[in-house]
């Protein structure tokens, strides 16, 4: 079978593992999963800054947020799914799902969150421009946008003042939702006392926090690409607010990255003396120059100097675009090193295994760019069958 | 005044039973947190399994993890085990070197001269069927659990090769079958129990170094075991409720 | 209510009507019985044949090895610790499905010189110099070794 890459990783052997940690059972895919789902409570959390919290800047992305949020999040379960031994028995934990397990629960709060968070805000958001839109299309089109509406006709401005209120409400309860969505995520990590590496109380929180950061600079990056495949012009305050926000973010998220190392290296338990080998070992490319150096330090220089000093508008945009993408990239190598480092040591902590990544024609490589490309091309379908820039205006 | 009194009844009234509601709701949420714990040890006389290993008897033959691989078709590659021994040499230095060739299967080979021993001896691994295991907790579907006398078993039917389990052991007792796609682990040979024979591995061990019983027959060995040895279990802080307990384990043992 | 409220409150039911009428279909009948796991479980985990025998079912036919065996140095292995499991043996007793150890590479397995081996539990000798190129078993009978 594929034994060979296990035969390579034995003889490659860094001290003493167990035996049967030879094997990396979490791999690519489940650094994805949290990956997609972070990035779907960031693109929530901006849309509910400017709805909520009424940063009035931020209106030409609160559309694109929930659209960019609702893509990745139908996306959000495939890793999980591709990645189970038998994924046709996935089913299972959402009718019989074991209380005590997190990954239970997590069935049941990506429903709520799919279900009554996002779709609901969106379909509240849009409902009118769906009815007026089904009222000009023709054909089969016709019937999409009816049956979207759930053949309501209403176009009063009351139904209007009725769809605000309540896409308000479910804003407001949104945010908790989305909290609870990616903090889940960190608690499945956070709650394994075996694991020294993953088993801390700070977890879920700074899950939260890097899911918050890597959502907020992929709306940026959607935004401007949008813009440029429409042949507009960026809002430059839009912009300019959304990298603020970033930064102050950016900041409590390396805050809290800084906190948890600085603790254990304080503290200096039994598990410190392997982690200290890992991290400055294995993990040194991911964590110091990848995670660290492109994804936290170059954008919080960058934008904390744009803060004080701003250059054009020109310039401007381009450095944006950039730190969206290193911010990007660091995040999902913060992701990379919790759940692949978590598994390169040994729990005797005498030693280490290896994962090689193969990097053409890999099942998970493969599947792993399947799962991140597919949200984009729900997107542009999305964009193209509910355009924001088509809706009526409000008032 | 009399209306004001009125309003003011009224608000508390609402207020009050709004805190009581509010403390049910929480306290029912909490419910599903109250049974965190795989299984409760039965009380009064009915069986609880325990598992004793003794140290000082292992010899290193691995006899044990041949038998276990044969007697529940694991597959023979050397990534997967349900069972496995492990060879210690402390140097003078203070150095600690763990070794495990395929198992303890392939045989052990003395890499450090004699004169520079200062400690060595085997540890036969198992899974420890924790009482307050973390794999049966973390299971999504109820796959992995704890039957009442307290062996943790897998119903492989009905797992979904999530591997939580897997990550959550912190003994790496338990691995993915590559050729099911679901997990597997020591079930202390279950299908021999309910025949009245032993498990594969302790009917193979040479020294009987590997006993185990009812842990509340007091006269059983592995109750006499632990009465007359000094045991411990592996990783005690992790308060596992491991069953598995070693005579003479070193601290160095993870 | 607004007929907005209506209609979703609508699509909810039927959704979780769907969800528990699935449910009801795809949930075992054992799950929750005993406990959070298929109850059927344990049946099917007990359904298997053990593959080693007891000591019993070898002193059937072989009951002089098994006298020899309880007077020596190895009276308290079990025959399968050498021979492997006799689960086929039983059914077909043949040579062809029992193992017999031969040269020199089975006895080092318990016996070779290693500083980890309790001396006090067993002889162990240098694997490649005691009695150099010989097979074992001609100095030692593997039931009865020091006769």
């Amino acid at each position: 079978m594929e034994y060979k890459s296990l035969y390579e990783a034995l003889a490659h052997l860094d001290g003493y593992i167990y035996p049967n940690e030879i094997t990396l059972n979490w791999d690519l895919l489940i650094v994805m999963y949290p990956y997609i789902t972070g990035l779907v409570a960031g693109a929530f959390i901006l849309a509910s800054l400017n709805r909520v919290f009424n940063i009035k800047a931020l209106k030409p992305t609160y559309v694109i947020s929930l659209l960019t949020a609702l893509s990745f999040m139908l996306v959000a379960t495939m890793p999980l799914i591709s990645h189970l031994g038998k994924p046709q028995r996935f089913y299972e934990m959402l009718m019989t799902p074991h209380l005590t397990s997190a990954m239970a629960i997590f069935g049941f709060v990506y429903l709520w969150y799919l279900m009554v968070v996002l779709l609901l805000e969106i379909w509240f958001d849009y409902r009118y421009d769906m009815v007026i839109w089904s009222k000009q299309k023709k054909g089969f089109l016709k019937f999409v946008y009816k049956a979207l509406t759930l053949w309501i006709k209403d176009t009063s401005p009351e139904s209007r003042k009725t769809d605000d209120k309540i896409g308000y409400f479910i804003t407001v309860v949104g945010i908790p939702s989305a909290f609870l969505l990616h903090g889940y995520v960190g608690f499945i990590f956070g709650s394994i006392k075996a694991n020294p590496w993953w088993s801390t109380v700070m977890m879920p929180v700074i899950f939260l926090f890097s899911a918050m950061v890597s959502g907020i600079a992929l709306v940026m990056f959607i935004y401007m690409v949008i813009n440029y495949i429409r042949r507009q012009k960026n809002d430059i305050v839009c912009l300019d607010t959304i990298a603020k926000y970033l930064f102050y973010i950016l900041i409590i998220d390396f805050a809290l990255e800084s906190l948890d190392q600085i603790h254990r290296i304080y503290e200096a338990d039994e598990s410190f003396d392997i982690l200290k080998i890992l991290v400055r070992g294995k993990l040194f490319f991911t964590f110091f120059i990848m995670q660290i150096g492109i994804g936290t330090l170059i954008p919080l220089s960058v934008l904390g100097f744009l803060q004080f000093k701003k250059p054009k508008e020109k310039i401007r945009k381009i450095i944006y675009l950039l730190i969206s993408v290193c911010v990007l990239i660091g995040i999902f190598f913060m992701r990379w090193n919790v759940v692949i480092g978590g598994q390169l040591f040994s729990k005797s902590f005498y030693g280490f295994t290896s994962y090689k990544v193969n990097l053409i024609g890999g099942r998970d490589v493969l599947l792993s760019l399947l799962w991140f490309i597919v949200p984009f091309i729900i997107l542009t379908f999305l964009l193209w069958l509910l355009p924001p820039w088509k809706k009526a205006t409000h008032e | 005044m009399a209306i004001e009194n009125k309003n003011f009844s009224r608000r508390d009234f609402f207020r009050k039973s709004g805190a009581v509601a509010g403390s049910v709701i929480f306290a029912s949420l909490l419910n599903p947190f109250k049974k965190v714990y795989a299984v409760e040890e039965p009380k009064g006389k009915s069986k609880w399994y325990g598992i004793g290993i003794d140290i000082e008897k292992c010899i290193g033959c691995a006899s044990c993890v041949r038998a276990c691989k044969n007697e529940n078709d694991v597959p023979k590659e050397p990534f997967f085990f349900r069972n496995w021994v492990e060879q210690y040499v402390i140097t003078n230095d203070g150095d600690v070197k763990v070794s495990s060739p395929n198992g303890g299967i392939d045989g052990y080979k003395q890499i450090v001269p004699k004169e520079d021993i200062y400690k060595s001896f085997f540890v036969p691994k198992m899974c420890n069927h924790c009482s307050k295991s973390p794999c049966t907790q973390v299971c999504p579907v109820g796959a992995s659990f704890e039957t009442k006398e307290g062996l943790a078993l897998v119903d492989k039917s009905y797992c979904i090769g999530c591997g939580y389990c897997v990550q959550a052991c912190p003994y790496g007792c338990r691995y993915i079958n590559p050729k099911e796609g679901v997990v597997d682990k020591c079930t202390l040979c279950y299908h021999r129990l309910q025949k009245g024979i032993d498990p594969a591995c302790m009917t193979v061990c040479p020294t009987g170094a590997r006993i185990f019983g009812d842990l509340h027959d007091k006269e059983s060995s592995i109750a006499k075991f632990i009465k007359e040895n000094n045991c411990v279990v592996l990783k005690p802080q992790l308060n596992t409720g491991a069953k598995l307990f070693y005579n003479a384990l070193s601290q160095e043992v993870h | 209510m607004p007929i907005q409220i209506k209609r979703l409150l609508l699509v909810f039911a039927f959704f979780i009507a769907l969800m528990l009428v699935i449910r009801y279909f795809l949930k075992p009948d054992s799950w929750g019985k005993m406990g959070p796991y298929r109850y059927e479980a344990l049946k099917e985990i007990a359904n298997k044949e053990p593959k080693y025998v007891d000591l019993a079912s070898c002193e059937m036919c072989h009951d002089t090895i098994v006298k020899i065996k309880i007077e020596g140095e190895h009276k308290s292995i079990n025959c399968q610790t050498c021979h492997g499991p006799g689960y086929k043996h039983i059914n077909e007793p043949d040579t062809s499905n029992i193992e017999k150890p031969k040269g020199r590479e089975f006895c080092v397995r318990c016996h070779a010189k290693n500083s980890a081996r309790p001396e006090n539990i067993v002889k162990q000798i240098d694997a490649i110099e005691h009695n150099k190129g010989e097979v074992c078993i001609t100095c030692h009978n593997p039931h009865k070794p020091w006769q």
